[in-house]
């Protein structure tokens, strides 16, 4: 055992977690680390420009390679500007480790300078956190940490290190074992139920499986085809369970809720059995709840047994990892074929076409979402920020992968976008990264710009600008009498912005000019920002209004059909 | 004599939940921001050391019409420093509460106040001039009886500790699982102030 300051410990315990990426800022009581960090080269450092942006590419990073994602921030402000981040990915249940400096330990609870007590803060926005006393606890506290992070539902951490802990030595004493008498996830599932659920599936007729963001963070996507192709099941996902089914099968049939397709909701709403994978009853994906689909029988599988029940009654539940589960569930059922419950999806779906563009000579904001499509052969890797523009990068491109979509669901955090996008090519290097961003969003986090620059990372973001807060404008526009008040924004020049700090950046104002300044992106070595001048005024349909049952999904009016 | 003996009977709408936490700084508060942030109204809450080193056991009455018990034990059951949860409603259970009432009196209604006591078989743990303090213990029903009969009188102060219970017979809701002694180190201390050396106690 050698003697480290707590400072070596802490980056040594982190590298023995394989942590190979801090996204950081430095600050007064985080300097004794800062110090240590040359001695640790194989932990790389992004300096970022906003603590913020340091929470989202640690869950960017994650989201887009499944490994657990790091940031770093000072005491006090450094530490509540982590706050929407860490809230962020506890919402969508993404690995993020978050480490924060604090205060002295004989100043803590005298409100010394930049002190904030970040780990009553954020008791309950993680899945757990400490506040680190000792430098003999070092080892075990992020090894503790780093294990509740990643395993069961995973979810943010925070480990809060005084200043003098970091600076004081003591004996390193690494452990492998763990011991948590008050966290043992299940993840097998029960024999009985999974039996159960394999009946129930074998005597409906019109079943449907709902995938959400656990089948990705399974690793399950390959056992849910094998279900689906075996018992011929309709799949539909939630907006983040994108990519857990690839788009492009027959079985697809889109994503429901808010801005789902018209048919995957009707088709939740009219399957006599749901089987609920990974996925909450959010209800931004599920409408009303007390009007989803009366009758309907539901085989909830969820990781986290306080989810069965939470907000809809499980006729079995299952709690275990959709990895263990599927594959049992699937030895036991039978092959089936239901042809009669496809065919009337596929006709829903040919009268409901919700993925059609029309032709129009204006920039629809749809027809960019495609055309990047087309022109990226649907490989690329898409992240969104909140709102319009979300919405069609979730409709208008294709998925075909588990990870391809990063997006902030739960918490519908816009800037997400461009500082998320920046952790996933850090996690992914070779992948084709395209942030898709609003205006408005893009204003919250742009200073990220600097670290694209500092990282030389090639990320392409495409700003969909069309002067408004999209998804304002819109429920202005149809729930408040078209009353618009503070939804339209002045913008900057967003190229001139990117141009200060050296990014070259291309104004695109025709829809003549979309694929050819795409193509001059992807042909572009490093970063490069597209303005898009999109239609102002174009909605995103169809829509559940709030507080509406997916029943009661309305399409796009006429009217706006003849824009 | 005892006005309710039977300290199984649940009030309406009320469920006792026993939860063993680890005894480490923050846990109360844990344990009562979760409550606060799902909505699910606090009756009474009561901590205290358990019979395993390091475990504390926790008694809560939650407001059975505010939640669905079942969503609170699994609620509870995702905080990492909870290691078991027991719902005790549908046990067979002993739920008992202690409650100290500082009640005025005086030389003439003394007596009457002491026959009260009597009935209810409370202690008087301090007596005055002017007041006297009674000591009682029972379920719910049997303190509210006698805070009642005492409040003609005037209640100056009343103190009540909110409920614990066991289950009737060997059942218990202990926690038979040892720690590998350096984690259990690890567990005791992690996160305390340090003694001595700081201007704070340990929590």
């Amino acid at each position: 055992m050698a003697r480290l300051t707590g400072a070596q410990m802490t980056l040594e315990s982190l590298q023995r977690e394989g942590v190979d990426t801090i996204f950081g800022y430095p600050g007064g009581v985080v300097l004794p680390l800062y110090d240590t960090l040359p001695q640790y080269p194989g932990i790389r450092h992004v300096l970022v420009r906003h603590e913020q942006g340091a929470a989202h590419m640690a869950d960017g990073y994650a989201r887009a390679s499944g490994r657990m994602g790091v940031c770093l921030g000072t005491s006090g402000p450094g530490a509540t500007n982590l706050v929407t981040g860490i809230c962020t990915s506890w919402m969508d249940s993404t690995p993020v480790f978050a480490l924060t400096g604090n205060v002295t330990r004989s100043l803590l609870g005298k409100d010394g300078f930049q002190e904030a007590d970040i780990t009553g803060i954020t008791h309950s926005i993680t899945k757990h956190n400490y506040l680190v006393m000792r430098p003999e606890e070092i080892p075990l506290s992020i090894r503790e940490a780093a294990h509740i992070c990643q395993t069961g539902r995973p979810g943010p951490v925070l480990v809060d290190i005084p200043k003098d802990v970091f600076q004081e030595e003591a004996e390193f004493d690494w452990t492998e074992q763990i011991n948590l008498r008050g966290y043992k996830p299940t993840t097998e599932g029960h024999a009985g139920m999974i039996r159960r659920a394999a009946e129930l599936i074998n005597q409906a007729t019109r079943p449907i499986i709902i995938a959400g963001h656990g089948v990705i963070w399974g690793d399950a996507h390959t056992e849910l085809l094998e279900l689906a192709e075996k018992a011929d099941i309709p799949v539909i996902t939630t907006f983040l369970g994108i990519g857990a089914f690839p788009e492009s099968h027959d079985l697809s049939y889109g994503w429901l809720g808010m801005h789902g397709m018209f048919y995957a909701n009707m088709a939740a709403d009219q399957a006599d059995l749901v089987i609920a994978i990974g996925m909450r009853f959010d209800d931004r994906a599920m409408g009303r709840f007390k009007d989803f689909n009366p009758g309907v029988k539901i085989i909830h599988i969820d990781i986290d047994p306080a989810e069965i029940g939470k907000n809809f009654p499980a006729a079995v539940p299952i709690v275990g990892n959709a990895k263990n589960v599927l594959p049992r569930l699937s030895d036991l059922t039978k092959e089936a074929e239901h042809q009669d419950w496809r065919s009337w999806i596929d006709q829903v779906r040919e009268e409901h076409p919700s993925l059609h563009i029309r032709e129009s000579r204006r920039m629809l904001p749809q027809y960019v979402v495609r055309t990047l499509y087309d022109e990226t052969n649907g490989d690329a890797t898409i992240v969104t920020g909140v709102g319009q523009h979300q919405m069609w990068a979730g409709q208008h491109y294709f998925y075909k992968r588990p990870r391809q979509l990063v997006t902030s669901g739960g918490l519908g955090t816009m800037g997400f976008e461009l500082p998320a996008a920046i952790g996933a090519q850090v996690a992914l290097p070779d992948a084709e990264t395209w942030a898709i961003c609003g205006d408005g969003g893009f204003q919250m986090t742009l200073q990220e710009m600097a670290v694209l620059v500092d990282e030389n990372l090639p990320v392409k973001i495409a700003i969909f600008n069309n002067g408004y807060l999209g998804m304002i404008r819109q429920w202005q526009h149809l729930f408040y009498d078209r009353n618009l008040v503070d939804a339209a924004m002045t913008q900057p020049d967003f190229c001139k912005l990117a141009d200060a700090y050296g990014i070259r950046a291309i104004r695109v104002e025709t829809k003549a000019e979309v694929a050819p300044a795409i193509q001059e992106a992807r042909a572009h070595k490093g970063p490069i920002l597209l303005d898009f001048q999109i239609d102002q005024e174009e909605n995103v349909w169809p829509m559940v209004p709030a507080g509406a049952a997916l029943s009661e999904t309305i399409e796009a009016p006429a009217e706006e059909l003849a824009r | 004599m005892n006005p309710s003996a039977n300290g199984s009977r649940a009030r309406h709408a009320q469920h006792t939940v026993v939860a063993i936490v680890e005894d480490k700084p923050g846990v109360l508060m844990r344990v009562a921001s979760l409550f606060r942030r799902r909505g699910f109204n606090i009756e009474s809450l009561t901590v205290g050391y358990s019979e395993a080193p390091g475990l504390s056991r926790m008694t809560i009455v939650v407001d059975g019409a505010s939640a669905p018990v079942e969503q609170v034990e699994k609620q509870l059951y995702k905080l990492i420093d909870v290691v078991k949860v027991t719902d005790l409603s549908n046990e067979d259970m002993v739920a008992r509460e202690l409650a100290m009432l500082k009640v005025r009196c005086n030389n003439v209604n003394r007596h009457e106040l002491l026959d009260i006591a009597n009935v209810f078989r409370a202690d008087v743990v301090d007596i005055a001039t002017n007041s006297i303090i009674l000591q009682v213990v029972g379920d719910e029903d049997k303190i509210d009886g006698l805070v009642k009969m005492c409040e003609p009188y005037g209640i100056r102060e009343l103190s009540r500790t909110g409920r614990i219970a066991m289950v009737r017979g060997a059942k218990t809701t202990t926690v038979h699982e040892p720690e590998p002694e350096k984690i259990a180190k690890f567990h005791a201390t992690q996160g305390r102030r340090v003694e001595g050396e700081l201007p704070f106690s340990s929590d």
